[in-house]
């Protein structure tokens, strides 16, 4: 079987996975790391966002095999890593407005939160409504509204 | 306490009263022979809320007014409870194993809140798990119906009361000085001179030798420090950093991934497999199997199940309701509508009749369970509100005796009412006897859209008539597919209603439909009948059930009647309601919500109104139905008009926790919205087109409310009322009545875009799509 290498949350790492096998269930299945949710492997529901090189990105669109040796995965347990505190800014703001609900889309939703906040910067600008509005990810128990503060308040501390 | 004679009790003590809690009503408990501190109570010793009559009104009252679910449940509660128990551990920790499901709703949150309220401890130091299937607490581990916080209110409270005195006792005998002189604080007892221990040391020498009978005072609300206060869910910190275990999240040995390919119409069957040896032989696969209702196979990723499904062939034989779509249905519903009574002479009368799609109750979590079947016991693992009758079920199944089988009760990712069947861990069951292994079985998104459970068709006819200034008479007749209340509530049922003041021959849902509506306004002649067509759709209790689509019907024709007596939507409420807590929901919804201001053409608000569950919720809400709006972009979305601003006020009687009372009326209004404007099924030759949440429109960020406010009436009791569900149908109907005002046509089919199929379907067949391969293409 064919074996591939990359950087998971900080460390390289080497899993063994046939070349088609979307990198959601390399994650979850193989690796064990479930904090990237499955809500309906068609990149849709976006519970399963992470980041690739920073970016928000859904594993379970994308086969393990165009995962290179130097890209660096993150999913919600190495979010704070990259921070180097125990929380991410985002993840202490879904605390504060306490966000969740079932919580089973949130960490998708932060993660998602934290690239869009770090894109508009990149382009200049602040988190503004109409962008937290281009974000797909459904929250079926509707936490919409905390959603959106937490956003802007995590964006301060970011 | 009918119950007293058969609890394990061998003698009664009066303990003291651990402190100064005088001239209170004591409420009985156990200790429990157990070498730490353990207490028990009868799970229903006490209804927060025992019915009550209500004051006469002009109108007759309804069953609803009388006696609602909640109380129901309560009732049928009372002579079949089992024990529960707090425990206090040697770290000064307590424990409580809930017999309740925990599923976004802050159950798990409220209950650790009385533990820690009525023990002195605080919260982190409560611990709350979900209990097993309990088979002696029979109908008491249901969580549905808005029922949880008012069941368990007085129960937890009382064992953790016990507790708490008990520890008492057991520094004061230790120090010998009266209890009366000793006080608890942060799970500490304190006592004359600075002496302390805390909870933790005394716990071992607070424990029974035998179980006895004790009773205790409960705390008054004026001395509440936790209870009524603002907390943060338990489950926040597990939540953000994806530690949160859910059922696919769950480590069982050797229980590897398990999908279902599975036929083009609802609940079809397998004639048979062409090509299992082929799939057998995938990367991955290991087993293939047919089972009732599809072909499982089980791989060592999900990914590889999903590869098998794409190659499986299979003959399918036929569902349930192959000839059915959505016209056959509506035309079904109309020739079963039950007959007006009020004949509209003499008087001005309003007739309106509206429809409401087929709605998917799918949460986001992709149903799931995990079973390992051996051939002498079996165990399962899956989020369940009704757990004593799954395992019943599922051991019958599976011909093992009922204590073969384990049930575990897992946190799952929302419910909506989903979680009130077991078909997918009795699925898992099968399928895990069938191949002799442990599996991991879950649906597919889009299994859940075209197989799961569905809140039915139906439709609701109004007549309203009115001469002089009142409205004489108020006719609605409702008309359904039937709702699945096959999970049980029956027994209760049975057991209970021959003592409603319900008269006649009521079928089981036209007595849940009896109980839960009711209208609140003083019409005159008042009629609210159900009926329902019994189609085997797999349908089930959707969060407020009837309520939605009642109180739709009924706010939009409470909003013509004003228009045609020539007044203000509020002030014509403020006119008739007969509900004095609505009354005051209303008027602060009012004044808070702006109520009147003037709006550009396109643009209304609306208001809603709906007592339940011993509560109350005004909802007043903004649209904007402008073109730039209902126009603007949205890639593989639908747009249409946007919710703008909404408002929801609650009078949930005693809210434990208001944090978390808004999230349930926050979630409340986005299903409102929903319902309303976008999330619907179409159902096509025995099947719904949608697959995906691309299909099924539910509120997405796009399109939920830029400000939305949720306000939190003063306590009206000392008992709470149900929450969970109480937001939905205010909502839903301020929604729909703004819209009406807004275009200037009262809407009369729901979703409003549900005439416009929005979305290329999927294929029915594979049953489950094959995931995209471009997700690096989509970057952010």
């Amino acid at each position: 079987m064919p074996t591939h290498t990359f950087m998971l949350n900080g460390r390289q790492i080497t899993v063994e996975a046939e070349d088609n096998v979307r990198l959601l269930w390399v994650l979850r299945d193989l690796l064990g790391v479930t904090g990237p949710k499955y809500g309906c492997a068609l990149d849709v529901c976006k519970a399963c966002t992470c980041h690739i090189n920073g970016k928000a990105f859904n594993p379970c669109s994308v086969q393990v095999k165009d995962i290179g040796p130097t890209d660096e995965i993150t999913t919600i347990e190495g979010l704070p890593a990259t921070v180097g505190q125990e929380l991410h800014p985002m993840q202490q703001a879904w605390l504060d407005y306490d966000v969740a609900q079932c919580g089973y889309c949130q960490p998708g939703q932060i993660m998602a939160a934290v690239a869009k906040v770090e894109q508009v910067r990149a382009a200049g600008r602040e988190i503004s409504d109409a962008d937290i509005d281009e974000l797909r990810n459904i929250c079926r128990c509707g936490t919409y509204s905390r959603i959106r503060e937490a956003i802007k308040a995590g964006a301060k501390n970011m | 306490m009918a119950e007293q004679s058969r609890s394990p009790q061998d003698r009664a003590e009066e303990p003291s009263d651990g402190g100064s809690r005088p001239g209170r009503r004591r409420f009985l408990g156990y200790l429990l022979a157990a070498p730490t501190l353990a207490v028990a109570v009868d799970w229903a010793a006490g209804a927060a809320d025992p019915p009550q009559a209500q004051a006469a009104v002009p109108s007759l009252p309804q069953p609803e007014d009388l006696f609602d679910l909640g109380d129901l449940q309560n009732l049928a509660a009372a002579p079949t409870a089992g024990l529960i128990a707090v425990r206090v551990n040697t770290d000064g920790t307590a424990y409580f194993a809930v017999p309740r499901a925990e599923v976004g709703q802050g159950m798990t949150t409220a209950i650790a809140m009385m533990v820690a309220e009525e023990l002195d401890l605080p919260m982190d130091k409560v611990s709350v798990a979900l209990a097993d299937a309990r088979p002696e607490l029979l109908m008491n581990q249901l969580t549905g119906g808005s029922n949880s916080m008012r069941s368990m209110y007085i129960p937890v409270r009382t064992a953790a009361a016990i507790a708490r005195q008990r520890l008492v006792d057991t520094a004061a005998a230790q120090w010998g000085v009266p209890a009366s002189e000793l006080t608890t604080r942060g799970g500490v007892v304190t006592g004359p001179g600075g002496r302390a221990a805390d909870y933790g040391s005394l716990t071992a020498a607070a424990a029974s030798a035998q179980t006895v009978a004790v009773t205790a005072r409960l705390k008054p609300s004026s001395e509440f420090a936790v209870l009524g206060t603002p907390q943060n869910r338990i489950d926040a910190y597990d939540i953000v950093t994806g530690r949160k275990q859910f059922g696919m999240d769950m480590q069982v040995p050797n229980a590897k991934p398990t999908m279902v390919a599975r036929p083009p119409t609802i609940n079809g069957t397998v004639v048979s497999v062409n090509n299992a040896d082929t799939v057998r032989a995938m990367p991955g696969v290991t087993d293939v199997a047919a089972i009732t209702h599809g072909v499982a196979v089980r791989a060592e990723t999900f990914g590889q199940c999903i590869d098998a499904i794409q190659v499986l062939d299979v003959t399918w034989g036929p569902g349930t309701v192959d000839g059915e779509s959505d016209a056959t249905v509506e035309s079904k519903l109309r020739a079963a509508q039950l007959p007006m009574t009020v004949p509209p002479l003499l008087t001005e009368s309003i007739d309106a009749e509206f429809t409401f799609a087929f709605a998917s109750n799918s949460p986001l979590e992709p149903d799931n369970a995990i079973a390992d079947v051996r051939s002498d016991s079996a165990e399962i693992w899956a989020s369940l509100k009704v757990p004593i009758v799954a395992q019943e079920e599922i051991a019958k199944q599976l011909g093992l005796p009922v204590d073969a089988v384990k049930v575990h009760v897992i946190q799952g990712g929302g419910s909506f009412g989903r979680h009130l069947f077991h078909d997918v861990a009795a699925e898992a069951a099968e399928t895990s006897q069938k191949m002799g292994k442990p599996v991991r079985l879950s649906w597919s998104r889009t299994d859940n859209f075209r197989q799961g459970r569905t809140h039915p068709m139906c439709i609701s006819r109004v007549r309203a008539t009115y001469a002089l200034g009142n409205v004489i008479s108020y006719e609605q007749r409702h008309t359904s597919v039937q709702t699945d209340f096959g999970h049980g509530l029956g027994e209760m049922i049975t057991a209970t209603a021959a003592h409603l003041p319900v008269a006649g021959n009521l079928s089981f849902a036209e007595t849940i439909f009896e109980l839960t509506q009711s209208s609140p306004y003083d019409f005159g002649i008042t009629t609210q009948l159900l009926n329902e067509v019994p189609l085997q759709f797999n349908t089930g209790s959707m969060r407020n059930i009837y309520s939605p689509n009642v109180v739709c019907a009924q706010e939009l024709v409470v909003d013509r009647l004003a228009e045609k007596m020539g007044k203000d939507p509020v002030q014509f409420r403020r006119e008739f309601l007969k509900d004095q807590r609505l009354l005051a929901v209303l008027d602060k919804a009012a004044e808070a919500g702006g109520w009147g201001r003037a709006m550009p053409a396109g643009i209304a608000q609306g208001i809603g109104l709906h007592a339940e569950y011993r509560g109350a919720a005004a909802a007043l809400v903004e649209i904007d139905c402008t073109p730039e709006t209902v126009n603007r972009p949205i890639r593989d979305g639908v747009s249409g008009p946007r919710v703008t601003k909404a408002l929801i006020v609650v009078d949930a009687g005693f809210a434990i926790n208001p944090r978390g009372l808004e999230a349930q009326m926050i979630g409340g209004m986005q299903d409102g919205i929903a319902l309303a404007l976008t999330s619907s099924l179409h159902i096509e030759n025995g099947i719904p087109l949608e697959g995906s949440w691309d299909d099924y429109f539910y509120t997405r960020e796009w399109n939920s409310p830029l400000d939305l406010q949720v306000i939190v009436m003063p306590n009206t009791s000392d008992n709470p009322s149900g929450a969970g569900e109480l937001g939905v149908a205010p909502s839903f109907a301020a929604v729909a009545c703004a819209y009406a005002r807004a275009t200037g046509t009262m809407p009369t089919r729901f979703p409003i875009n549900h005439g416009t199929l929005g979305f290329v379907p999927l294929p029915l067949e594979p049953s489950t799509p094959q995931s995209p391969t471009d997700g690096l293409d989509q970057t952010f």
